[in-house]
């Protein structure tokens, strides 16, 4: 498959403008403007704590925002956000992968990934297998298919998340530090997969502290500080001549070793 | 005068037929009084974890009431005081059955909570972030770990419960310790007779154990 990207082209998937998080007395998000255009491949890094992994579970509703405009793939999520017809929506259209994989242990690998195609797309029981098969044989875990998710190593868990996730056809695809709870040998098989998943189209925000993973992939790299985006530009704009010193100093520290 | 006792294993055996006839009731108290406590758990028990204040607070105040308060005082007030309320005699059967059931519902909304909230926040996350609304991330994804997790608990609360029918005698249910009061009083075996009782009533409870240990093995795989 050929590196096709459409940075320039349609209305961007994710808009958000001043958007405000507090939580009680920690302002934890701080006027974030962001705009993710369709295919765009966008990694956030920062330090623990400094709000990133906050910043994407805002975008599919999962952590609420108080003040700000916040629009997925044309549907507003509004402050204080409850439960609204908005919010389903941009959940069935946003894919995401969590750090800790949040698999659903009950159930048989192939039913983690026919789930939600089944229940909230409607597919019959055929069409939704079928797209799990090949989903799965993509990751390249389709032997595993009967098997339980404790059955799995960490790193195969998380293909399978990403099977999961990408059975939806989802038009966007969140990280949330997909790597940082695997061994160290089973970093590589995850990055492939959305290497894979990158190269073929797909829109994706990544948090992670992968910063060669990043360098590599990234169309657009943003550093977030204490809630604030102090830094954004292309990978080797980001990682070889940073102008912010908060960026340097953290580069520095993650860059050493 | 001779003080020796002989237990007399002929009259302890002479006695079973006469207790079995108890067994019936005593399982039907049980097993439906825990079936209607069952579902008032499950409701009382999600109510329980609502962060709205007038679905919470109900649910709080029964199980306190009916936790907090003996299940022989809860059958008596049921069977000799609700009578007085309605106008009409309750059925010593019905009011064994209510009684078991308002009791262990209390105790098992405390275990559905906990089996509920047991359940890593992921989980409902990963099912809100595929699309799936919240009432099918909890019918598919949390209740079906929650009640795996609930089943030594639930058990636990059946073997409770089924000894609590014991106290219902004083209503004048035929269950196993009240046919063992009325077969004493014609043979003053009391010696043989209560142990036959309550063999009977481990007979119940090992049956009963055995059976959870086995749903509990097969509910465990792939967890």
């Amino acid at each position: 498959m050929t590196h096709e990207k459409s940075t320039s082209g349609g209305d961007p998937i994710v808009r958000m403008d001043k958007v405000n998080k507090h939580f009680g007395s920690l302002h934890v998000l701080k006027d974030i403007d962001l705009e993710v255009s369709p295919g765009e491949v966008v990694v956030i890094i920062g330090a623990s704590g400094s709000g990133k992994s906050t910043l994407i579970r805002c975008i599919n509703g999962l952590e609420e925002f108080q003040q700000g405009y916040l629009e997925v793939d044309g549907s507003q999520l509004v402050p204080h956000g409850k439960a609204s017809a908005a919010l389903q929506k941009i959940r069935t259209e946003v894919g995401m992968v969590f750090q800790q994989f949040n698999l659903f242990p009950h159930l048989s690998v192939l039913d983690n990934v026919t789930l939600a195609p089944m229940k909230v797309r409607g597919w019959s029981q055929e069409d939704a297998t079928e797209t799990a098969e090949r989903l799965l044989e993509r990751v390249g875990i389709s032997d595993q298919a009967a098997k339980h998710p404790g059955q799995l190593s960490g790193g195969q868990q998380q293909r399978v998340a990403l099977a999961r996730a990408l059975a939806m056809e989802p038009r966007l695809m969140l990280f949330d530090e997909p790597t940082s709870a695997l061994d160290p040998e089973m970093i590589g098989e995850v990055l492939d997969a959305m290497r894979e998943l990158a190269r073929e189209g797909m829109t994706m925000l990544i948090v992670t502290h992968e910063m060669g993973f990043a360098r590599e992939v990234a169309d657009r790299v943003i550093f977030i500080h204490k809630g604030e985006i102090t830094e954004e530009g292309p990978p080797e704009e980001v990682f070889d001549s940073p102008q912010n010193e908060r960026t340097q100093s953290f580069l520095s520290r993650v860059l050493k070793h | 005068m001779d003080v020796t006792f002989q237990f007399d294993w002929q009259a302890a055996f002479a006695s079973i037929p006469f207790l079995l006839k108890g067994i019936p009731y005593t399982l039907l108290i049980s097993f439906g009084g825990l079936a209607i406590g069952f579902l008032i758990g499950i409701l009382f028990g999600l109510l329980r974890i609502s962060r709205l204040a007038w679905l919470k607070i109900p649910a709080v105040a029964y199980i306190e009431i009916f936790r907090g308060t003996p299940v022989l005082v809860q059958v008596l007030f049921i069977f000799y005081g609700l009578p007085q309320l309605l106008g009409g005699p309750i059925n010593a059967l019905v009011a064994g059955i209510a009684a078991i059931a308002v009791n262990s519902g209390a105790y098992i909304s405390e275990i559905v909570r906990g089996g509920v909230q047991s359940i890593e926040r992921g989980q409902r996350e990963a099912g809100l972030s595929l699309g799936l609304s919240r009432r099918q991330t909890f019918r598919y994804i949390i209740w079906p770990q929650a009640f795996r997790r609930m089943i030594p608990s639930l058990g636990n609360q059946g073997i409770i419960s089924i000894k609590d029918t014991s106290l219902f005698s004083v209503i004048g249910v035929g269950e196993l310790v009240r046919q063992g009061q009325v077969y004493i009083a014609t043979t003053f075996n009391a010696l043989e007779v209560y142990l036959m009782v309550a063999l009977l009533y481990l007979a119940i409870t090992l049956t009963l154990s055995f059976m959870l240990r086995q749903l509990e093995r097969r509910g465990l795989v792939g967890q």
